[in-house]
């Protein structure tokens, strides 16, 4: 059945790395409980066996936030992060799937596996966001997602605490749009 | 949705998987893709192919090829210990269970180059299991199960073993079960003196043993969920009653159709055990 053209996105991916988790807490904790899109997020941490990010933002937001499980299915208005130590992968049956495959650019989770294989699950209907970071990770994953006919938007990097990491994904993403957190946070709320 | 370049690579790839079944019957086929089809572009680029059906070629012609590939479709990353929390809970909880049983039998599902084997087979030596256990390490790579089968590793990967050790609980310390030299670390054969090395496939072989502990960790993350559910329906049968599985620390049974045979033993750490009764 054809989407109303209005709404014509159904996923939100996320990646960030130095200084995420202030530029998340700019935008998770302010989406409405009602949200109706899913979000799956990679933010690079240390390798430890447990995270405290996604109890962490549970704590604040309104929509629900959860680490991923292996073939955790994806529903609207839930926010999935990458546990530590896996990539997060989308698989077509709209499912997320991890794996311990070797890191990609020194990283696992990484961005560029999440962008990538959301894309090619969603395909044009897919939104990828790139907040700071002080690597380049993510960059070739949100030229996936441009590729499929996706929304790109990517932190303007004078407001980034790092800003190696937006800078990569607007040099290989010249037409993405570049936002402060604020009218990121906007982009989202609108597209849904 | 995807585009028509991505639809066409699908049917590629499909059949490229459906290649590698007829002809040398490793069944890839309901692997989760995502995972797999990544790992397939980097090894079609790795070959200099074009496209999956270049690959597909290759494979189907060229000797010494499936093995080659046989590398970017399995996984392996492990470590000695790796989630120390898991082999500690074994150690406290499992362990006083299986001290009951006069004679164990434990299957390491998907061992890859050993580091699973070997750290249960040090854990069951300073906890008194291992006169009475005999182990079956098993795999589909068969160059994967030849280095299980010699188990040496780099030394560099010594430290991180150690540590991963010392925090499961360990009562001893590793160097007393490896030689170092060259670079690297040996272990002590007499660490599979009571372990069967074979090969086995999860997806199209059956159950060989009744067991009473399965290990397998970071294995099913590469299935899809009916493929979890064909694995998960062996270690089920292969268990004896009140036998446990353990599971890699982000994978559940909560989406599995045999997730009512079993009981969560210790939720944080995936231990599961086998119903009675069943």
């Amino acid at each position: 059945m054809p989407e109303p053209a209005h709404k014509p996105y159904r996923a939100v991916v996320i990646g960030a790395s130095a200084g995420g988790l202030k530029a998340l807490s700019a935008i998770l904790p302010h989406l409405p409980a009602d949200y109706p899109l899913p979000i799956m997020v990679v933010i690079h941490v240390p390798p430890h066996r447990r995270s405290l990010i996604a109890p962490l933002f549970e704590e604040k937001s309104q929509v629900r936030v959860v680490e991923a499980e292996d073939k955790t299915p994806i529903e609207g208005g839930c926010v999935f992060f990458a546990p530590p130590d896996y990539h997060l992968l989308v698989e077509r049956s709209f499912e997320l799937s991890l794996s311990s495959e070797a890191p990609v650019l020194f990283s696992r989770p990484s961005i560029d596996v999440l962008f990538e294989t959301a894309a090619d699950a969603y395909g044009d209907g897919l939104i990828g966001v790139i907040l700071t970071g002080a690597n380049n990770d993510g960059a070739a994953g949100l030229k996936a997602v441009m590729a499929y006919g996706g929304k790109g938007l990517i932190q303007t990097p004078a407001t980034a605490f790092s800003r190696a990491m937006p800078e990569a994904a607007i040099e290989a993403c010249p037409s993405a749009l570049i936002l402060d957190l604020d009218d990121i946070l906007l982009e989202l709320k609108n597209a849904a | 949705m995807p585009n028509a370049i991505a639809r066409t690579e699908d049917i590629e790839l499909r059949l490229l998987l459906e290649a590698i079944f007829l002809k040398y019957h490793y069944d890839f086929r309901n692997y989760a893709l995502a995972s797999i089809k990544r790992r397939l572009t980097q090894a079609r680029d790795q070959f200099g192919c074009r496209s999956f059906s270049q690959l597909q070629d290759m494979v189907l012609n060229e000797s010494g090829m499936m093995d080659e590939l046989l590398g970017y479709l399995t996984v392996q990353v492990s470590e000695l210990f790796r989630d120390p929390a898991y082999f500690r809970a074994i150690r406290e909880k499992v362990v006083p269970h299986l001290k009951t049983y006069p004679s164990l039998k434990v299957w390491i599902a998907g061992c890859s180059s050993g580091e699973e084997l070997y750290s249960f087979a040090i854990l069951f030596r300073e906890e008194g299991l291992e006169e009475r256990t005999m182990f079956y390490a098993t795999d589909i790579n068969a160059d994967a199960l030849r280095k299980a089968e010699m188990g040496v590793y780099a030394l560099e990967r010594m430290k991180l073993f150690t540590e991963n050790h010392r925090l499961s609980g360990g009562k001893s310390s590793l160097s007393d079960y490896y030689t170092a030299g060259y670079g690297a670390a040996t272990f002590d054969k007499s660490l599979r003196k009571r372990t069967v090395f074979s090969d086995h496939s999860l997806v199209t072989d059956a159950v060989f043993a009744e067991t009473q502990f399965v290990s397998c960790r970071n294995v099913l993350i590469y299935f899809t969920r009916d493929l979890q559910g064909r694995a998960i329906g062996l270690f089920k049968d292969s268990l004896t009653r009140n036998g446990f599985l353990g599971l890699g620390a982000k994978e559940t049974l909560r989406f599995s159709p045999h997730a009512d045979e079993f009981t969560e033993f210790s939720r944080d750490e995936r231990l599961y055990q086998k119903r009675g009764g069943i």
